[in-house]
């Protein structure tokens, strides 16, 4: 099951105002892994993040989630592909005025027909699911960043999507509260099967939930396998100063 | 299979045996199945006379509003103290459905928020104002000192920076505030010509539109223009500095966040609105003959008694208004963008704020002047 490729990028290039920052990339993730594009601060992996959801125009190449191309689409094609992931931006992107609860049930209350009661009951298992059930009457100005990531994982979550996208999960986050994120990604992979995409520099966290990962720069694919094996067999010498945080040996590369 | 009114098949069947009630599930219960059977299923299950069994041996997957459902007919069963089994489910699914932990659904944590009975809110709401009032003189005093700083130690003035708040507000609002003017001024001298023209007196319109014009409605709708396009403009910008910490940092430097940012925006304000002011004045008389000449009056004899009827005063006049306008108008963009507390909706906020406070206190303003020319015999 595990082979079965759900998202395959293929000569993707892509940048802001003509001027490319990915040229080129092509990589596959499979069904249930939880996929890490790594990098430095710089190296595109927002930009590729949001190339893959549709969220910028690309400048060539295509992005198949479940062999549909998101590059372009639009209309019902693109509202069928939008269904099938959900996103985590960097900051949680809450929207402030609402309560906890009330952001989980927006995508339900406008892209389902589940009745209200429904949708309530709904949106509280699903922030039970992250851990947040007791919080689901606070606004996120009265929860703490970690608390405000996970209902966002929990609001990404609401329609069932097959792919979560996370940009930067341990962002601003203390080692414990990472390590909760961490667990509780763990966690739906295993118990919902969910695909993760996840753009991150956070070494601690990329060993522990990272089944595979790429590592970009300078606008390409510098290596690509599991992260540990990364770690322990570098291909080259990038790839090792970056997992050994050595900026020497990064600059002489 | 039994299909439903909207012609695709019912994911929900109820029989009942004896007492028991079996509501048979089937399919993929996604959101839109769910949505179809919601309803039914819950009646179903508050009718029933005995015990609740839902089968879901023909389920062949199931998403989170199936579990809502699996969830809310055990609720409903509880309540009603009847008992509920669910069988038959996939083991995936099984397992998570194990893992919904249904005592702990209902328990919320209230958060605390302040709360203030009918005589406390009023206490509080002269609190805020008081604070508020505190805080505007303040910053009056700050900005006049910093104004007051920049004349003895004028290359304290970010020069470039500035220019670029000058062009902003001043030479980009040109286009806009020529539109207003001349129409202003075309609108107001048809409007009078028609009856005045019953007297034989239409000639005397340009009177009337000289005067109007550079007294009142040049200086007025060129601040007015202003608060709406660079006062809430100059409240979003501090306003959103202010949401990202921008004004916290400058304040750690040791640099007051009303001498850095309000009064350079103050003092682009005083120095473009007279010069709007101006120009909307001479394009607004202009708009005036423009329609007197359309009506059939010939150009010298409209400047003769434009040149007869209108005084350097009259200009004077309007134009020292210009000159608290535009302080006003900047200075209150500023003052609530620094006023901006969290959120995206608190920028929203200020920004309406400092518009409506903006012609609040152009229009006061004007009506001082009003009775201070009046005294003056100006």
């Amino acid at each position: 099951m595990k082979e079965e490729k759900i998202i395959e990028v293929r000569r993707l290039s892509a940048g802001y105002a003509g001027r490319a920052i990915l040229s080129d990339v092509s990589f596959d993730v499979r069904q249930g892994e939880i996929f890490i594009i790594l990098g430095g601060s710089g190296s595109g992996k927002s930009t590729l993040l949001k190339n893959m959801i549709g969220l910028y125009p690309a400048m060539s190449g295509e992005v198949l989630i479940r062999g549909e191309n998101m590059i372009g689409a639009v209309g019902a094609v693109r509202e069928r592909l939008l269904r099938q992931f959900g996103v985590m931006y960097q900051g949680g992107a809450l929207f402030g005025s609402m309560t906890l609860a009330e952001n989980v049930a927006l995508p339900l209350e406008e892209c389902t027909r589940l009745p209200r009661e429904a949708r309530a009951l709904l949106a509280r298992l699903k922030l039970q699911q992250v851990g947040l059930g007791q919080f689901a009457d606070y606004l996120p100005s009265e929860t703490s960043g970690g608390m405000v990531k996970r209902a966002a994982v929990a609001r990404a979550m609401a329609l069932d999507p097959g792919i979560l996208f996370l940009d930067e999960p341990s962002a601003g986050l203390d080692p414990i509260t990472s390590a909760e994120l961490d667990e509780l990604i763990r966690a739906l992979s295993r118990d919902y099967g969910i695909t993760f995409v996840i753009a991150s520099h956070e070494l601690a966290s990329v060993y522990a939930i990272g089944d595979r990962a790429i590592l970009l720069e300078n606008g390409g694919i510098a290596a690509e396998g599991s992260p540990v094996q990364l770690r322990d067999n570098p291909p080259n010498n990038y790839v090792r100063a970056f997992f050994r945080r050595e900026p020497e040996r990064a600059r002489a590369a | 299979m039994a299909t439903d009114s909207a012609g695709q098949s019912a994911p929900l069947r109820v029989e009942s045996s004896g007492s028991e009630t079996i509501l048979a599930l089937s399919g993929t219960l996604d959101d839109a199945a769910v949505a179809r059977c919601w309803s039914r299923a819950l009646g179903a299950a508050r009718t029933s006379q005995g015990p609740v069994r839902v089968d879901c041996a023909r389920v062949d997957s199931c998403g989170g509003a199936g579990f809502a459902l699996l969830v809310a007919l055990a609720e409903m069963a509880e309540e009603r103290k009847q008992s509920f089994v669910v069988d038959g489910l996939a083991p995936q699914f099984r397992s998570m459905y194990d893992g919904i932990d249904r005592s702990k659904l209902g328990q919320t944590e209230t958060p605390q928020r302040e709360k203030y009975g009918p005589v406390a809110s009023v206490g509080q709401a002269v609190a805020d104002r008081a604070a508020e009032w505190r805080e505007e003189t303040e910053f009056v005093g700050e900005v006049g000192v910093g104004l007051a700083g920049l004349g003895r130690e004028p290359r304290r003035l970010r020069l470039r920076e500035w220019w670029v708040m000058v062009e902003k507000a001043g030479t980009n609002a040109l286009p806009i505030v020529a539109l207003i003017s001349f129409l202003m001024g075309m609108i107001m001298a048809f409007q009078a010509a028609m009856p005045m023209r019953q007297f034989g007196v239409d000639l005397f319109v340009v009177n009337l539109v000289a005067l109007t014009i550079t007294r009142e409605l040049g200086p007025l709708m060129t601040a007015i223009v202003l608060a709406g396009r660079s006062g809430s403009a100059f409240a979003a910008e501090i306003g959103t500095m202010k949401v990202n910490e921008e004004v916290a940092a400058l304040t750690t430097m040791g640099l007051s966040p009303v001498r850095f940012l309000a009064v350079p925006r103050v003092l682009a304000g005083i120095v473009v609105t007279p010069v709007l002011t101006v120009y909307s004045m001479a394009i607004g008389v202009a708009g005036g003959l423009a329609v007197m000449m359309l009506l059939g009056f010939p150009l010298a004899t409209l400047m003769h008694q434009l040149s007869g009827s209108l005084r350097v005063d009259d200009v004077l006049a309007g134009l020292i208004k210009s000159f608290f306008f535009g302080a006003v108008v900047a200075g209150v963009g500023c003052l609530r963008g620094l006023q901006t507390g969290a959120g995206a909706a608190a920028v929203g906020d200020s920004t309406t704020r400092s518009v409506v406070t903006a012609i609040f206190l152009i229009v006061l303003l004007d009506a001082v002047f009003a009775v201070v020319y009046y005294q003056l015999k100006f």
